[in-house]
């Protein structure tokens, strides 16, 4: 709704939404630049992976790859996360109270099921952070990753027991959105930290 | 006002000529430098007509200007009309400055080509590895029984390449003899090179250049450009092993630097003592300095060395070693036959 | 241009009181730490980030002492490696880039009419993470444990083998510290200036200095976390036995230069790329014309910023990475002095056709045309490889980089402090003590800098803590402490100007210079919301437009935090939000947060159990509170 210049001078915006969803929201930016950020560490984070591999005579050193299993999992896991995860957003947009409590119990479900298997992912990784660079370099991408889903966990876990709990107002269901867009992030950025962990090795 | 600011520019001869000629980028005594020295020439001239012509730009802005204050209504014409005079001067000098820079990319990727072409046959090849803080020197050969290790001082023949291989045993360092060549870092785990040519004789100085510790400050070395027969002179001392002949109190001396500290880290040729943690000393008496060209090697100095090294380079790694009057003379003794 | 619209009536006047209740922080101790306005958060800020230019400088100044004379004992290699490490550390995290965003922080809303920054909340956070971080930097160093292996801290000698205990950890942290501070600043001046402009302040219309705020900020998103990644893989191999850095375990002493100097080379510009945007300011108010090329100024700005990821291995041309690689990066260092030269030139232009006012703001940034040039010329110099050989790791290098830092940073730093005090405080600064400020400054500058060039070409490395005597560099070694002793006496006036013109200055006024841009349109110092009827933007420079601001908007609350969010391109208003409320829980949390990071110096755990206080305090930072949504929810319109 656009505001109307009633008198010469003045601009009135008393009619205009006090909130909205996408890029009009404040949030929405403040998470594209974290995600900037982000998505800058993980970059360089792969990018001195492949340098040091090119110092390297074998790679990866004196370690086997990692195991495949529980990475490709996890994989499967976390893009299924994205169908609730779509559906909590499109939910918050409508602001479907109903719908957004049920998806995001739904997503903190699959939080725990993709938590506990990337333990299992640390223990198959067939090298320690201290045994030798490459060790380094792939602990240091998982360790990174890891962060990011545990802090998104714990982002949506606070952020589902809100709405059950309240007190609600429209800006949540932005809240819900934004915390929805982050997710995918989350999961879209393993795609090729897991091609580089898991698959890089091999070739 | 400016101008006078301007004075240290005017300056520059007569403060780098009071600086001393044997660690001086400007007095360049060989080919590699010489090249440099000539692309900086042509550098600075450059960069020096481009600051002038700024600042005059400026100036004549500053005067031609007519002057206001707060009050004066502000001229905001252009935000409606183009400015096509201004338009006009600023590409030109834009134009001129890209002009500029492209003479100066173009002489920098001459004198790159031209610094990867010396000529290189009958090199004198040197193995230079730093240490924190002194300089191992290996004058390597195909024949084994020619190679030798000196260290912080070194000969080069005038007129032949010198191809140094440069390394490091723990930090990373930067070997610098501005007066034949520009640095190049010597990292752990790497390899580098540097190829140079004294094309006149003399005794330069050069100093690491990467911040490595504690006494970077005090880890230089001399470099002697002497004629070739000269050299080989040298060369040939060099692979001598140390004297047996000795009077009683070298002989003393030798002792004692057999029973002490020394053994545990230096070498002498033919002595027995071989270990590698500290300088060859093989020929330290004949070195002009100690302790990486931070003192002048004479007995006093040696002695003082020997016994409080802490308080001559503080952070040094060679320990203070105690000794009685009479063990110290004899070792001063002994160690002044290592010519 | 125009006058301001005073409130003259009850409604507005009860108005504006309404609004100064609303946006003021809370009073108290309590209200210092849980204070959240924009203008308290940036005073603050600038006053920590002066305070640790002072330490730099006194620092520096101790340094000149033992280099006056050759083989000087004032201080001995231990300290004076204490002394160089901190100066540089504290000069480029702690002063350079902060005090960049510090103003901005307090600028940008005003330039862009609008009652407050984004995420004011984050904002606060940013500023005490700041605070603690160097706070534990200079505790370290008091406490003879605090770094020395250089504000580069190069491995192997920074890495657990060369550098044992825990000096390097401190260091590295303290890039942790600040590195999150500038990232987040950056993602508050981002999203304030593509949202929360003024109605009809198009991107076309945007102030430069706003501009460049932008841009610098996109640039820190990109190039922070490279030191970021560093100095973390740093601190895990001190801390946990990681070999990023060991040659020995398939590490790479080069790995730490690559990442270092992707931050390093764009860090200097993250410094220099504001001041640009002061320059543009200054000199177009005190030629009383707008800055001739305001498309090519925009552009300039951008293509620097790009190039600026470009150059870094100009710092790596000593190690034996491949030749041609070397070249691609002469040409890209070579290259940026394009877009400067063109925004040199556009100024030059600017003041031939202006009408010139030489007050203390003008002359510092004319400072700079002298100053700065000098030292791009001398990076034109160092972009060669050849020339670089030679003049890399020695004073040369050090002059050139205080001329750019100091003339292309400082100086504009200082006329923009000139500038905006009145802004900032209702009161001019002093302008005869103005004028020797900056003439003290200048001339010793020049005394202490420009002999640095001939000391490098005549064989003097960096970082020595002395010199033997007979090289030669006895003299220029002596102006330059003679000079530096100078700035500090300039430091000093500028100091004694600000404390007498805090008082007895001459009252401003809301625009005492006569300038064009929003932020003179409201009082000096600006009331609690910033303006009383935020502004419509009409033009570049809206105050010297022919009817001055054509409208101002109303239908904001009062009673409040609302704020008008704009679309980005256009800056059509869109939609209403209500800024939160001020708490003390970005204070705790930043408290929680430095806990984890200086326990992690010591023990991985930290990590772990540090995280649990952090996720407390956020949670309640977070957790919306009941009144406030009551409140927000009654009034709610959906879009």
């Amino acid at each position: 709704m656009k505001p109307g210049m009633r008198e010469p001078g003045r601009l009135d915006v008393s009619e205009l939404p006090t909130f909205g969803f996408g890029h009009r929201s404040l949030m929405w930016w403040g998470t594209f630049g974290l995600m900037l950020i982000e998505g800058m560490i993980f970059a360089l984070t792969i990018a001195a992976y492949f340098y040091l591999r090119s110092h390297s005579v074998t790679w990866p050193m004196n370690a086997a790859p990692p195991e495949l299993l529980w990475g490709t999992v996890n994989t499967a896991v976390l893009l299924a996360s994205m169908l609730p995860n779509h559906l909590a957003k499109q939910a918050a947009e409508k602001l479907d109270l109903k719908k957004v409590r049920i998806w995001m119990v739904v997503c903190l479900l699959f939080s725990l099921v993709f938590l506990g298997i990337r333990v299992l992912e640390f223990t198959s990784l067939n090298t320690r952070w201290d045994s030798q660079a490459y060790g380094s370099v792939v602990w240091m991408l998982m360790a990174l990753h890891t962060t990011h889903l545990v802090t998104d966990a714990y982002d949506s876990a606070v952020l589902t027991v809100l709405m059950f709990t309240g007190p609600l107002e429209g800006k949540r269901y932005v809240d819900v959105s934004e915390n929805a867009m982050y997710w995918y992030f989350v999961v879209l950025s393993w795609l090729p930290i897991y091609a580089v962990i898991y698959w890089a090795p091999r070739f | 006002m400016k101008r006078i600011a301007a004075l240290p520019v005017l300056s520059l001869a007569g403060a780098a000529a009071m600086a001393a000629p044997f660690q001086n980028a400007l007095k360049p005594a060989g080919i590699q430098a010489e090249r440099i020295h000539d692309l900086w020439l042509l550098t600075v001239g450059i960069c020096s007509v481009v600051f002038a012509a700024v600042l005059v730009a400026l100036l004549l802005a500053l005067s031609r200007a007519g002057r206001s204050d707060a009050a004066t209504p502000p001229d905001v014409a252009s935000l409606a009309a183009p400015e096509p005079r201004l338009k006009r001067n600023v590409l030109l000098a834009v134009g001129a400055s890209i002009a500029l820079l492209l003479v100066l990319i173009v002489a920098d990727f001459q004198t790159d080509r031209l610094l990867g072409r010396m000529p290189l046959s009958d090199a004198v090849h040197i193995e230079v590895t730093a240490h924190q803080w002194w300089w191992e020197a290996r004058y390597n050969d195909p024949e084994p029984g020619k190679i030798f290790t000196t260290a912080n001082e070194l000969h080069i023949p005038v007129g032949r390449p010198v191809i140094m291989t440069l390394k490091s045993s723990d930090v990373i360092h930067t070997f610098w003899l501005p007066n034949l060549h520009g640095k190049k870092d010597m990292i752990p785990g790497r390899t580098s090179l540097i190829r140079l040519r004294a094309d006149q004789p003399g005794t330069y100085r050069g100093q690491c250049a990467e911040f490595c510790g504690l006494e970077h400050a005090m880890m230089a070395f001399l470099v002697t450009a002497e004629p070739n027969d000269r050299y080989e002179a040298w060369a040939d001392a060099q692979r001598r092993e140390a004297s047996n002949v000795l009077s009683a109190r070298e002989s003393r001396g030798r002792q004692v630097f057999m029973e002490r500290s020394c053994v545990m880290c230096h070498t002498v040729q033919g002595s027995g003592a071989n270990a590698v943690f500290g300088p060859d000393l093989t020929h330290v008496a004949s070195r002009q300095t100690l302790a990486s060209g931070v003192l002048p090697n004479n007995r006093q100095q040696m002695a003082a060395w020997v016994t409080q090294p802490q308080k001559l380079k503080p952070g040094t790694n060679m320990p203070a070693t105690k000794l009685s009057g009479e063990e110290l003379e004899a070792l001063l003794d002994y160690l002044g036959t290592l010519k | 241009m125009t006058t301001i619209t005073t409130p003259t009536h009850t409604g507005q006047r009860d108005s504006a009181r309404q609004l100064e209740q609303t946006w003021r922080d809370p009073p108290g101790l309590y209200g210092w730490f849980a204070a959240i306005n924009h203008k308290t958060i940036a005073v603050r800020f600038m006053l920590t980030t002066f305070g640790f230019f002072v330490a730099g400088g006194v620092l520096a100044l101790i340094m000149r002492l033992q280099l006056a004379r050759p083989e000087n004992t004032l201080v001995g290699p231990d300290f004076y490696n204490q002394l160089f490490t901190m100066h540089g550390t504290t000069m480029m995290f702690l002063f350079a880039v902060p005090v960049m965003q510090a103003v901005g922080s307090y600028l940008v809303p005003l330039m862009l009419g609008a009652r407050s920054l984004a995420f004011p909340r984050m904002n606060a956070f940013a500023y005490w993470i700041f605070l603690f971080g160097g706070l534990m930097l200079y505790v370290a160093f008091l406490l003879d444990i605090g770094p020395d292996a250089g504000w580069f801290a190069y491995v192997p000698l920074s890495g657990p083998d060369y550098s044992p205990g825990k000096r390097v950890d401190f260091w590295a942290q303290l890039v942790t510290f600040t590195e999150l501070s500038a990232l987040l600043e950056a993602v508050i001046l981002i999203t304030t200036i593509f949202k929360m402009r003024a109605p009809g302040m198009t991107l076309n219309r945007m102030p430069l200095y706003v501009w460049t705020m932008l841009v610098t900020s996109f640039m820190v998103l990109f190039a922070m976390p490279s030191v970021m990644l560093a100095s973390t893989a740093l601190i895990t191999d001190r801390l946990v036995g990681t070999h990023f850095y060991n040659p020995a375990e398939g590490g790479d002493a080069l790995l730490w230069q690559h990442l270092f100097w992707f931050f390093g080379h764009p860090e200097v510009y993250l410094i220099f790329i504001p001041p640009l945007g002061f320059m543009s300011s200054i000199i177009a108010t005190f030629s009383r014309r707008p800055i001739y090329g305001y498309p090519a100024m925009v552009l300039a700005v951008i293509a620097t910023a790009f190039l600026a990821f470009g150059l870094w291995v100009h710092h790596m041309y000593a190690t034996n990475i491949p030749e041609l690689g070397k070249s691609f990066f002469t040409a890209s260092s070579a290259m940026i002095a394009i877009p400067t030269a063109i925004q040199i030139f556009c100024w030059i232009a600017t003041l031939w056709t202006g009408k010139l006012n030489f007050r203390t703001p003008l002359l510092f940034a004319l400072g700079f045309f002298f100053i700065l040039t000098l030292g791009g010329l001398t990076g034109i110099i160092l972009a060669s490889v050849a020339l670089d050989l030679q003049v890399h790791d020695t004073y040369f290098v050090v002059a050139h980089l205080h001329y750019v830092l100091i003339g292309g940073a400082v100086f504009p730093l200082f006329g923009a402090f000139y500038y905006w005090f009145p802004k900032f405080t209702g009161r001019l600064l002093g302008e005869t003590l103005g004028k020797w400020n900056f003439w003290l400054f200048f001339i010793g500058f020049n005394v202490s800098f420009f002999p640095m060039h001939l000391l490098g070409l005549a064989g003097m490395p960096r970082r020595v803590w002395t010199y033997p005597a007979g090289m030669g560099w006895d003299q220029m070694n002596l102006a330059a402490t003679v000079g530096g002793m100078m700035i500090g006496a300039s430091v000093l006036l500028f100091i004694i100007n600000v404390l007498r013109s805090r008082r007895h200055g001459v009252p401003a006024g809301p625009n005492p210079w006569g300038a064009g841009t929003l932020e003179w349109g409201t009082d000096s110092p600006p009331p609690a919301g910033n303006f009383v009827a935020p502004p419509v933007c009409g033009g570049r420079y809206p105050l010297w437009e022919p009817d001055g601001v054509p409208a101002h908007v109303t239908g904001l609350a009062d009673d409040r935090r609302e704020i008008l969010v704009t679309t980005l391109m256009d800056a059509v208003p869109d939609l209403r939000p209500v800024m939160p409320s001020p708490n003390i829980w970005p204070f705790l949390s930043a408290v929680a947060v430095t806990i984890l990071f200086v326990g992690s110096i010591f023990t991985p755990w930290a990590v772990v159990w540090g995280a649990v206080p952090i996720a407390i305090g956020m949670t309640l930072w977070f957790w919306p509170r009941s009144r406030e949504t009551r409140k927000n929810a009654a009034s709610e319109v959906h879009p």
